[in-house]
């Protein structure tokens, strides 16, 4: 108030010229002073309120009082906005660079800049695969509810919908429940081009800081393509329904053409990953199913595939997410709006709209933890056992520690976790030995039908099917591994899995020669495909580590209210001082907050090393790992030493990497390998044919 | 879609409501603070009050006048937003159906890809590398949007938008390109439709992102340079391939707007060109990709406008800069120099060139001839009307009229009034060598290096000599431009030509700089295509110009201005200066149809496979009311785009109808009578 006063006081002695004003205005001032200044002396001892004793004719000024509090209060909020407005306007651009400067010292050169002047110039075209969920959906046709939001972002953006009309923007983001393509008078569809995916809401980067960097070097709109796709259906859907693969081949070759027969430098994020390990088999298959591009295609036009956070072998957290929509997953639709998912904007049953929604979108199910019990552990043994939690302490902090532990006869320190079980009901059964565990097997179990009750019908999840006999079942097997986990879905959701089934594989394959591993179900699963014939292209695995990582839930049944979803994640169990790696019911791992290192490195650091069968031609692989390191201040943002999952496409090391491999570098110019984690210690740990 | 129209346009006014707002309340605010610093006297004088009620007062006084101030904004503020909840909440008014949703119900659903190719000015460019004083700016649009650069940074935002002089490509360390997409070219500003409004009602018959395309460019470039620079050309052709693969092997339509017309017309040349300068798809590629072209509002044979552009940055021209802030260009914001600043920028974007008339005096008339002679301006047609009444039946008073006072369109440029309708042997005969020669003297001055307009580097003699000559006709018009801007023609003709083919088998005309000119190329092998020409008539239309010397000898004066006190007498055609004739606001009735009604029409010697051409005609009728914004059934060169009627034949064609199903040709001008008039080979 006192800087507008002063604006004012400026401003007033600067003009001079409204003197005749001034008079009438004093002598208007003279009649309605007394009044005013009563009223208003009143106002300032704080009685907002209109209930002075007053007599009748005083009534009218009273309410006036009151409308004129009102008024005077939205102005002053109101003339304050502009003013800060206009002040944020005028401020110069490089403002708070410079604040931010003088508190945390000179900040360092972004890469771009810094690369730029090493004298990296452009070379290869570079094409980026987003991942799930960051890419931005827009309406092309919707029911009447939806009206004025045509070419709208439904997806991305502010996601003020979600707000406005819960449940029709519900309604639209759903799929068809049978053939997980659009509902009948529902278009939904990615938004093309870079603004697809550089900033998934304003303010919260994905890809727009990589762009920039790569713009620093000479980088523009015709030799960067942002392969954006529905990422809700699964991969070879968009081909059937948006024709996205041939749009993407067809940029390449264009791409490849146009900056004179310079292959390509693919950057896949995340879940693009996978559609783009889709890609590579589809764009080499014969016609009709794949995208005839002959079996050179990718030797021809892909220099390197730069892998950030892929989730090759799946990601665990999308398990709990599918069978009780629960984990934090689905990456950032939480972390943006932490609350909205749990109050209760649709009414009492936000999870379960949420269920039904994400139950609809076949690309989760390409998430779906693969190769078994093979990769992920079984009953008593998993790669990971042994590993150390609590990274932050130092060694010899853990050593002092460990004495006492023991000393209460836990197990849990001699032989560590047992994150094989990646879903055990009770705190209790994830310590005991396998040979405990009473199990009755569920798969027989008969589903009961009288939980299906009418009442519930407009969130219709797969769970009223079943019945409390089938819940129950459910719930008496205790514990699964990752390739029970996978019955157990069929079991709870028989019509996603169908669905699902058709498009996605888990397993791990025998003989990749096998005339069954040309359908294109298997070509997003690293473990039943071969990687094209492309001796001189790269495979670069880059990824953030030093963030505890889901890996394992501990479950419990929920109180069978009728319409809920019956299991939840038992927040109530926490490994406490012993057992640093549960947590809130989540058993973790070192990983980047959502994919766990396994996942990622795993196929970069054994299964595609040197000639195997699943890399017939011997490609280059690399691991560069990147360790987290939290922003020091307020002020950086979301940092840029970043190794959280979508955070890390804004670290620097990460963007000096890939325009280094831009503008014509190998992996070995970048420096071979870069291993914080035990991933290579793990990848020994499993027994994989190669 | 009139609610939504209604809406952007609240959006649009709301921040300019606000700002006026601002200023209020800082009247407000003054005259309060006098007040405050007033009534304490007067108080102390009348009453010489107790200490209590001085301590009452003295932060009552205060309150009082924030409280008004801040009263008035809050008032103004509530009633604002109550308002707009109210326009929110109402139902919205009786909305036309739009176009789309009636065809959806007679059974039309998308068959054909759709690929549009904007005109000039309306699509969107951004940055991508600048000058330090761009900071910020990275992929922000500095062209289309919001415009507030302009405001805030002026100078740094003309150096961006400028070309070099030499090249007409980047200038060093600036890159500034085409916006991809759809939203480069759908909405020019917030609210301001341009291609929103067809997508809309194409997407109302099942169309989508997969099967449209928005061919943006680089409208500032010559359109070889777009294909060298950015590849815009080969990336055109790779989409409607892919296009025409992932639909079923069905043909595109084309729909360009005003230059999109000329620079699709290059592509169709580029894409059977052999490769290096061509883009190699052979022969057969037009007949095979293309089912038809819907050239909208086209500028074939040029725009008149251009040429007032180019020699005074004056007329009103590359569509609405100035229509849509009409003071901007006038006014001081830029120093004293906005025109000169304007004409910089512009004159080193090589595209304006591509729209100077072409096919010279066989086209546009000579001194004392034009086709268009005979037309009659609607002010004209009034007052023949009154005399008509008066005098009773005299049926020759119409004809004596006109015999009497022909239009002489044929002198585009003519200086001072009296010339334009002196009869040609009264006039002084241009001789282009006098003034080439005494071309070499210089009065560039140290003092205005800082806003080069090569009009500095001519004498003031040499300015006087082309201001005697009087008139100008198309042919001597291009010899006077390259005199006054001889570096930028030198550029331009490197890429664009403006005659007419004498023999288009001459080998000569495989060269890139013919491809945009209709009048020096073959159409296309492809018998089953067909091309459209669509346009607005009804609106008078810029199509010669009455010029003076300006007064001023500074050096930050453009030498000529057009004479806006010229103003026709009886004959209603000449207005400010301009000569008006029938069009779109934009382009005259004769460019944009005379391709299509003789040009082209049969088997011709441009149109040598003989692909059919069909001319649709709308005509304009300007909205009845503001609430209907620009009008469905507008024929002003932008807001055609929003026309339902042409809509409608696009969704038809798009749904794979053909020319003979719209209905063949609709015409409402002349356009028929005026090619007629034109002598051309075919």
């Amino acid at each position: 108030m006192s800087m507008l006063r002063r604006r004012k006081g400026s401003a007033a002695k600067k003009s001079q010229n409204s003197e005749t004003q001034l008079d009438e205005n004093k002598e208007k001032n003279d009649n309605h002073l007394q009044e005013k200044l009563n009223s208003n002396a009143a106002n300032l001892k704080g009685n907002v309120n209109c209930n002075l004793k007053s007599k009748s004719d005083e009534k009218f000024r009273k309410k006036w009082n009151c409308v004129d509090n009102c008024c005077w209060f939205i102005g002053c909020i109101c003339s304050m906005w502009w003013f800060l407005l206009f002040l944020y306007n005028a401020m110069p651009a490089s403002f708070p660079q410079y604040v931010t400067e003088a508190i945390t010292g000179p900040m360092p050169d972004p890469p771009g800049v810094k690369l730029a002047k090493e004298g990296l110039t452009v070379k290869h075209p570079v094409v980026f695969v987003p991942g799930i969920v960051t890419g931005g959906l827009e309406l092309w046709e919707g029911h009447s509810c939806a009206e004025g939001l045509f070419r709208k972002r439904l997806w991305g953006g502010t996601f003020g919908e979600i707000y406005k009309r819960p449940l029709c923007w519900v309604e639209h983001m759903s799929l068809d429940n049978e053939t997980g393509l659009d509902p009948p008078g529902i278009k939904i569809r990615p938004v093309s081009g870079l603004v697809a995916a550089d900033y998934f809401a304003p303010g919260y980067f994905v890809w727009a800081v990589l762009i920039a960097n790569l713009a620093r070097i000479g980088y523009e709109e015709k030799n960067m393509y942002m392969a954006a796709y529905d990422w809700r259906i699964s991969f070879q859907n968009t081909e059937v329904r948006d024709q996205t693969l041939s749009r993407i081949k067809s940029n390449i070759e264009l791409m490849v053409a146009t900056s004179g027969g310079k292959k390509v430098v693919v950057v896949p994020h995340s879940m693009g990953v996978l559609y783009f390990l889709h890609f590579m088999k589809w764009v080499e298959a014969p016609a009709p199913m794949g995208g005839g591009g002959g079996s050179n295609w990718c030797a021809d036009h892909i220099k390197a595939v730069m892998n950030i956070g892929g989730p090759f072998l799946g990601v665990p957290k999308i398990v709990s997410g599918l069978f009780s929509a629960e984990a934090k997953d689905i990456a950032v639709a939480r972390a943006i709006a932490p609350g909205v998912l749990d109050i209760d904007v649709f009414g009492f049953q936000t999870l379960q709209h949420v269920m039904r929604m994400t139950r609809s979108w076949d690309s989760t199910m390409s998430m779906i933890p693969k190769g078994g019990d093979t990769v992920w552990g079984g009953l008593d043994w998993s790669p990971e056992e042994g590993h150390e939690c609590n990274a932050k302490k130092p060694r010899n902090n853990n050593m002092q520690t460990a004495g006492p532990n023991n000393g209460t006869g836990n197990s849990t320190s001699a032989t560590g976790v047992k994150y094989g079980r990646m879903l055990a009901f009770g705190k209790d059964v994830t310590d005991l030995h396998s040979s405990e565990i009473e199990r009755v097997d569920f798969r027989g179990a008969i589903k009961g039908n009288n939980l299906a009750n009418i009442t519930c019908r407009d969130v219709w999840t797969e769970y009223h099917d079943m019945g409390i006999g089938g819940v129950k079942a459910v719930a008496d097997y205790k514990v699964y591994t990752a390739s029970s986990i996978l019955d157990l879905l069929h079991f709870v959701a028989p019509k996603m899995m169908k669905r699902g089934d058709a498009h996605f594989s888990h397993g791990i394959a025998d003989d990749l020669d096998d005339k069954k591993y040309e359908h294109y179900k298997y070509w997003s699963n690293a473990l039943e495909t071969k990687l094209p014939m492309a001796p001189d292209m790269e495979i670069f695995s880059m990824y953030g580590v030093g963030i505890p990582t889901e890996r394992a839930y501990v479950y419990k049944f929920s109180p069978a209210a009728e319409c809920y979803i019956p299991f939840k994640i038992d927040t109530a169990a926490d490994g406490g001082d012993d057992g640093p790696c549960l947590k809130g019911g989540v058993y973790s791992v070192d990983g980047d907050e959502t994919v766990p290192v396994l996942s990622a490195g795993f196929m970069c650091a054994k299964g595609w090393r040197g000639k195997t069968r699943f890399n017939p031609s011997g490609m280059r692989t690399y691991i560069r790992e990147y360790n987290h390191a939290s922003p020091a201040t307020l002020l950086e943002g979301r940092g840029t030493q970043s190794g959280a999952h979508v955070d890390i496409m804004g670290n620097f090391a990460l963007i000096e990497d890939i325009i280094r491999v831009a503008a014509g570098a190998t992996g070995e110019d970048l420096g071979g390998d870069q291993v914080h984690s035990d991933i290579f210690k793990w990848s020994e740990r499993i027994k994989l044919k190669l | 879609m009139g609610s939504i129209l209604r809406f952007l346009k609240l959006c649009v006014l709301e921040p300019v409501k606000s700002g006026e707002l601002y200023e209020k309340k800082a009247q407000i605010k003054l005259d309060n603070e006098k007040k405050s610093f007033e009534i304490p006297k007067i108080e102390k004088k009348d009453k010489g009050s107790s200490e209590e009620k001085k301590r009452k007062r003295r932060p009552s006084k205060e309150w009082r006048c924030i409280d008004s101030c801040c009263w008035a904004i809050g008032y103004i503020c509530t009633i604002w937003w109550l308002l707009l909840f109210m326009f929110q909440c109402l139902p919205g008014l009786k909305v036309p159906e739009p176009p789309g949703t009636r065809l959806k119900r007679e059974g039309l659903i998308a068959l054909h890809p759709v690929v549009m190719v904007p005109g000039i000015v309306t699509g969107g460019l951004e940055l991508w590398e600048g000058r330090p004083c761009s900071e910020g700016l990275f992929r922000r649009r500095l062209w289309g949007g919001s415009f507030t650069e302009i405001f805030r940074r002026p100078m740094c935002w003309l150096e961006h938008l400028s070309l070099d002089n030499e090249t007409g490509l980047d200038p060093p360390g600036i890159r500034v390109r085409a916006v991809p997409g759809l939203v480069a070219a759908d909405y020019f500003a917030p609210g301001y439709f341009v291609w929103a409004i067809l997508i809309e009602n194409l997407a109302r018959i099942g169309y989508e992102g997969k099967n449209m395309y928005m061919a943006a460019y680089d409208w500032r470039l010559s359109f070889q340079n777009t294909e060298v620079r950015d590849q815009t050309l080969s990336r055109l052709k790779s989409k409607i391939e892919l296009l025409y693969v992932t639909n079923g092997n069905k043909k595109v339509v084309v729909v360009p707007h005003s230059m999109g017309v000329i620079y699709f017309l290059h592509f169709l040349k580029w894409v059977e060109a052999p490769p290096p300068i061509g883009g190699g798809g052979g022969p057969g590629w037009c007949a095979k990709h293309i089912k038809s072209i819907m050239n909208i509002g086209p500028a074939f044979l040029g725009v008149p406008k251009a040429v007032g552009n180019i020699l005074s940055a004056e007329s009103k021209d590359v569509a609405f800069i100035r229509a849509m802030a009409p003071g901007l260009l006038d006014s001081e914001i830029l120093g004293l120099q906005t025109l000169h600043h304007v004409m910089r920028v512009s004159r080193t974007w090589d595209s304006v060139i591509s729209l100077i008339p072409k096919g010279g005096e066989t086209i546009w008339g000579n001194l004392d001839w034009s086709p268009e002679e005979e037309h009659v301006c609607n002010s004209a047609k009034k007052k023949y009307q009154q005399d008509f009444d008066n005098n009773g039946n005299n049926s020759d008073s119409r004809r004596l009229f006109q015999v009497q006072e022909p239009t002489k369109y044929g002198r585009i440029i003519s200086f001072g009034k009296i010339v334009s309708d002196l009869p040609s042997s009264q006039l002084q005969t241009l001789a282009s060598k006098e003034f080439m020669s005494n071309n070499s003297s210089s009065n560039s001055n140290a003092a205005c290096k800082g806003l080069w307009t090569e009009y500095d580097e001519m004498s003031r003699e040499n300015i006087r000599i082309i201001a005697e000559n009087k008139a100008y006709t198309m042919k001597s018009l291009l010899d006077l431009l390259r005199v006054i801007a001889p570096k930028m023609m030198k550029r331009a003709e490197a890429h664009f030509s403006h005659g007419i083919a004498e023999n288009l088998d001459d080998p000569k005309y495989n060269h890139y700089k013919y491809w945009s000119n209709p009048l020096e190329t073959k159409l296309p092998d492809a018998p089953d295509m067909e091309i459209y020409c669509s346009y607005g008539v009804g609106i008078p239309t810029e199509r010669s110009y009455v010029y003076k010397q300006s007064p001023s000898g500074r050096c930050n004066s453009i030498p000529f201005q057009i004479d806006s006190a010229a103003d026709g007498s009886e004959n209603g055609c000449l207005k400010g200066g301009v000569f008006f004739v029938d069009g779109d606001e934009s382009i005259p009735v004769l460019s944009a149809g005379f391709m299509c009604a003789k040009g082209w029409r049969g088997k011709t010697r441009f149109n040598p496979s003989g692909i059919s051409t069909y001319i649709r005609e709308y005509k304009h009728k300007a909205p009845a009311n503001l609430l209907e914004g620009r009008g469905s059934e507008s024929g002003a060169h932008v807001d055609i785009l929003g026309n339902v009627a042409l809509i409608e034949d696009v969704l038809r064609v798009a749904a794979g109808a053909s020319g003979s199903e719209l209905g063949g040709d609709r015409i409402y001008s002349d356009i028929m009578k005026m090619s007629k008039k034109i002598n051309i080979q075919l």
